[in-house]
């Protein structure tokens, strides 16, 4: 089995680790992680960061009487059942295609999804994220399965903020190369690139995150310029 | 009551060893140690999240419930004590502050692509090379040291990091890259 060759690169990785993406940007690069054993590690490693970082903080003092009302409800609480470890001897008779956690948001029949046509060759399907309840949904981003068929590439574009491009079947090229299952292209708004799909067909997940970058004191300047 | 909550009780156990003696025996002298040493560091954590006191108390008791529950499945050869309790945090504060899920690999999954090199130093305690990392992180130089706390604490992806400091993105990149270059090095270099 191939591994990817393109990934998110150590930033994003620390964004993961840390909990600070939102829920699209963290699908997206959990599902490559699912496809890439060393960014797998590198995960491992940077949540060893967030270990020694929680380590070495300023504490600050707990109510005592926390303990205490923790204490109290321990015999409530059964230990929560165990995963149970799957026996690595007899292999499923059909590996899915799509890896966890993308497989829990859209199921493992791609064709049962309510597919819309964005223009000839090019059909899509929008992820539906969270509960909709959070007072931010703003900042969990979008998340799409993209399906384009053999030479197909989307309008030329750039991006307002960042878009990141998982493929799971198939592949793309663009100006920064060939992109095969498992690859993450991570392209902002300094990139104006052309995907095309491969012969075989693409099939991907495509997220843009909120436009978080243009939020802070520097976005009050920015934001007029960004906004066409 | 019985006398639970003196921390002298686990002083002589690494916290490895009583998040083990929570798992395995249900230790609740072992638990509150671990709530003395963890609870604090927790409401900080979560302070720099955005709580306020009340309510980081409020998940700081649900952390350590949560700590309670899966220290079962703690394994000292894959992380430090302090990572794992990190780990729950991370997945309780963005379940509760910003009620979203935290999609995570499943590693039962069949589609899961195996690590041909399946950890070597399997049986080497995570709490050593915790131990090279907390040095390490000490001799990062402090415009690195900072960016990595605000990356890790205040729940802001570089990009916002950024823009928020006025530093610009390939900087924060870079120091961020150059600190986690020198952290795994230290990680790594057990052999």
């Amino acid at each position: 089995m191939t591994v990817p060759t393109h990934h998110p690169g150590d930033t994003l990785l620390i964004d993961y680790a840390g909990g600070a993406l939102g829920e699209a940007a963290s699908l997206i690069v959990a599902t490559h992680l699912a496809l890439c054993p060393c960014c797998r590690l590198n995960v491992a490693e940077m949540e060893a960061v967030g270990g020694a970082l929680l380590e070495s903080i300023e504490p600050e003092e707990v109510d005592p009487a926390c303990l205490e009302t923790v204490l109290a409800r321990l015999d409530d609480l059964p230990p929560l059942p165990r995963i149970p470890r799957p026996k690595l001897v007899c292999q499923p008779a059909e590996v899915p295609l799509l890896p966890e956690p993308l497989r829990r948001y859209v199921g493992s029949d791609l064709s049962r999804l309510p597919w819309k046509r964005l223009m000839r060759g090019m059909d899509c399907y929008d992820i539906p994220l969270g509960s909709g309840s959070g007072d931010d949904s703003s900042r969990r981003g979008k998340a799409r399965l993209m399906r384009l068929a053999s030479g197909v590439g989307p309008p030329h574009h750039t991006h307002r903020g960042i878009e990141l491009t998982l493929v799971l079947d198939g592949g793309f090229t663009d100006d920064l190369g060939q992109f095969a299952r498992g690859d993450l292209s991570v392209a902002d708004d300094s990139v104006r690139h052309r995907p095309v799909a491969d012969e075989e067909g693409c099939l991907c997940l495509a997220v843009t995150d909120a436009p978080l970058h243009f939020t802070g004191a520097l976005g009050l300047i920015l934001n007029p310029f960004v906004k066409f | 009551m019985q006398d639970l909550g003196s921390p002298a009780a686990g002083a002589d156990r690494t916290f490895e060893d009583l998040l083990t003696a929570v798992g395995r025996d249900r230790d609740r002298a072992a638990f509150a140690a671990l709530f003395g040493h963890f609870a604090p560091r927790l409401k900080a954590y979560l302070r720099r999240q955005g709580c306020d006191a009340g309510g980081a108390e409020e998940l700081v008791q649900d952390v350590m419930l949560l700590v309670w529950r899966r220290a079962e499945t703690y394994d000292p050869t894959q992380a430090s004590a302090a990572t794992w309790v990190f780990t729950i945090a991370r997945n309780r504060r963005i379940d509760a502050l910003r009620r979203e899920q935290r999609p995570e690999i499943d590693p039962a999954d069949p589609t899961l692509v195996p690590d041909p090199m399946e950890s070597a130093d399997d049986g080497v305690a995570a709490r050593e090379t915790a131990g090279r990392l907390r040095a390490a992180l000490k001799t990062l130089p402090p415009e690195q040291a900072d960016l990595l706390r605000l990356a890790y604490f205040e729940d802001k992806p570089h990009s916002l990091i950024s823009a928020e400091q006025g530093i610009p993105l390939g900087t924060v990149k870079s120091r961020l890259r150059l600190a986690m270059e020198r952290l795994r090095k230290a990680m790594r270099d057990s052999r």
